[in-house]
């Protein structure tokens, strides 16, 4: 009997694809998310959007926040270490988290290192803008990755760049000759072995959601028909004026992705969305996503 | 024959992938118009919470009820087998009641204890079947008609069938072994 393997780790995120991951921040927030239906939170104590608003330094959060939300719910809970901090990373991991997520919403903690997963039992997921930086992540062991968007804006101009950005490189590498794979490597600055697989397997060898700026159904859908494995959505369900209905509506349109008739049922009267910022109006060093080296 | 994998939440591709393997069409499954004409359902792993509420949305959960009484085959995984059980012994689940089993949720906790590990299930022949459990549920006890399949070391239920119902709490879709999905196959054709 072997815990922690790579099949366990890339195995439960597996579990979540065609599901929604809601960030929460109190009990109740998560026994709203598992009552709509979503397939893991992520226990914080702030959502992006206040994070961002309140500035300063970003830390992993209280871990009785974190305590209380996992005895409130059923189903998977993960949370947010800083980028490079693996003490952070290692306490999560004995409190029994089911997923971490070293993400680039808090401040980091190293400018040169991500944590070095495999050292790890608990599996991670990180945020990647391409093929490159989602490659480097998995080398260092993350078992899941999700795109970065720009989280805390309800903006999903970012989350669609780079969600394309990942999907446009894949399609080169599947179909480019065997003998300019090493010299895409080195343009990627990503392990060569991982690019000589998705040229062979044709596909990322970890499941890939969308993240940062999902705010509505269709926002959602929207990302599911890009190449999405599955959405999380941060600010953009307690920011909004009827969390509870939204919520729902989120996670039907995410199953139900192709089918417009649904989606268009779904976003029927679901109240005020989250007021969000325009991504072009945020000044170069207030964005998120170009944490992570 | 085609095979439907209800794709509503979780690994349905994976099953897909594997029935292709076996040279069998699958279909992703998401409304109950999708059902008809189908030779059997596969319920895959993922959120048991979040499959039956997306299941009761679009009133799949009777469709599915209605098909297991009629002997319609019905293979589920994991978060599968607690969708078709009789009974759920924690949480609020309202499973389909399909097969005589009353199912235990998250019972070896949480990720950091999910494993991986050899199975001896007789039904597939002597080679070990590597059963991998992620946040796994157990069979806690089966009723009337219902064949236990396979147990783990220490005498848990972790596999069976009464009838065309088949379940575990593991995931052969998640290895390349096909001798489970071969099994489910030739419970449909009744040869099995």
């Amino acid at each position: 009997m072997e815990t922690g393997t790579w099949r366990v780790k890339v195995g439960l995120a597996q579990m979540l694809k065609g599901g929604v991951i809601m960030d929460v921040v109190t009990p109740e927030h998560a026994k709203i998310a598992e009552e709509a239906g979503a397939c893991a939170v992520m226990a914080l104590e702030r959502v992006p959007a206040d994070i961002r608003k309140a500035g300063g330094v970003a830390r992993m959060s209280d871990p009785s926040v974190i305590e209380a939300i996992m005895k409130a719910v059923s189903i998977p809970v993960m949370a947010k270490c800083r980028i490079g901090h693996f003490v952070e990373a290692q306490v999560l991991e004995a409190m029994g988290i089911d997923y971490i997520d070293e993400s680039e919403v808090l401040t980091p903690a190293d400018q040169a290192h991500h944590v070095w997963k495999h050292d790890f039992k608990v599996p991670f997921v990180c945020g990647c803008r391409n093929l490159g930086e989602a490659l480097r992540r998995i080398g260092e062991g993350a078992a899941m990755i999700r795109t970065k968007g720009e989280a805390g804006t309800g903006d999903i101009v970012e989350a669609v760049r780079h969600m394309r950005a990942v999907q446009d490189e894949i399609r080169k590498v599947i179909n480019m000759p065997e003998n300019e794979l090493m010299a895409e490597a080195k343009e990627l600055q990503a392990p060569f072995e991982l690019v000589a697989e998705i040229h062979k397997t044709g596909k990322l060898p970890v499941v890939n959601f969308a993240a940062g700026g999902v705010a509505t159904p269709a926002d959602a859908a929207l990302m599911m028909q890009l190449g999405a494995d599955g959405i999380f959505v941060g600010s953009g369900i307690f920011k909004s004026s009827d969390p509870e209905v939204r919520a729902k509506a989120i996670v039907k349109a995410t199953t139900h992705y192709k089918d417009a008739k649904i989606i268009a049922e779904v976003s029927k009267n679901l109240g005020q969305a989250m007021t969000g910022e325009d991504v072009k109006q945020i000044p170069p060093d207030k964005l998120m996503a170009g944490r992570g080296w | 024959m085609i095979i439907g994998v209800l794709a509503l939440q979780g690994a349905f591709a994976e099953h897909i992938e594997l029935l292709k393997k076996l040279k069998v069409d699958a279909v992703p499954v998401r409304l109950p118009h999708q059902l008809e004409g189908l030779g059997g359902l596969i319920i895959p792993g993922g959120e048991s919470t979040t499959i039956t509420k997306l299941m009761a949305n679009y009133n799949l959960t009777h469709k599915i009820s209605e098909l297991a009484q009629k002997s319609f085959p019905i293979f589920g995984t994991c978060a599968g087998m607690i969708v078709i059980a009789s009974g759920v012994a924690n949480g609020k689940i309202e499973p389909v009641g399909a097969i005589a089993i009353k199912v235990k949720r998250n019972a070896f906790g949480r990720q950091v204890d999910s494993f991986e590990t050899e199975l001896s299930i007789p039904v597939l022949g002597k080679k070990p079947f590597m059963g991998v459990f992620i946040r796994a549920p157990l069979i806690e006890s089966v009723g009337k008609g219902v064949e236990v399949l396979a147990k783990l070391a220490d005498g848990t239920i972790v596999a069976a069938r009464q009838g065309k119902l088949l379940v575990c709490a593991f995931h052969p879709e998640l290895t390349d072994d096909l001798r489970f999905h071969q099994y489910f196959l030739d419970i449909i054709s009744g040869k099995r």
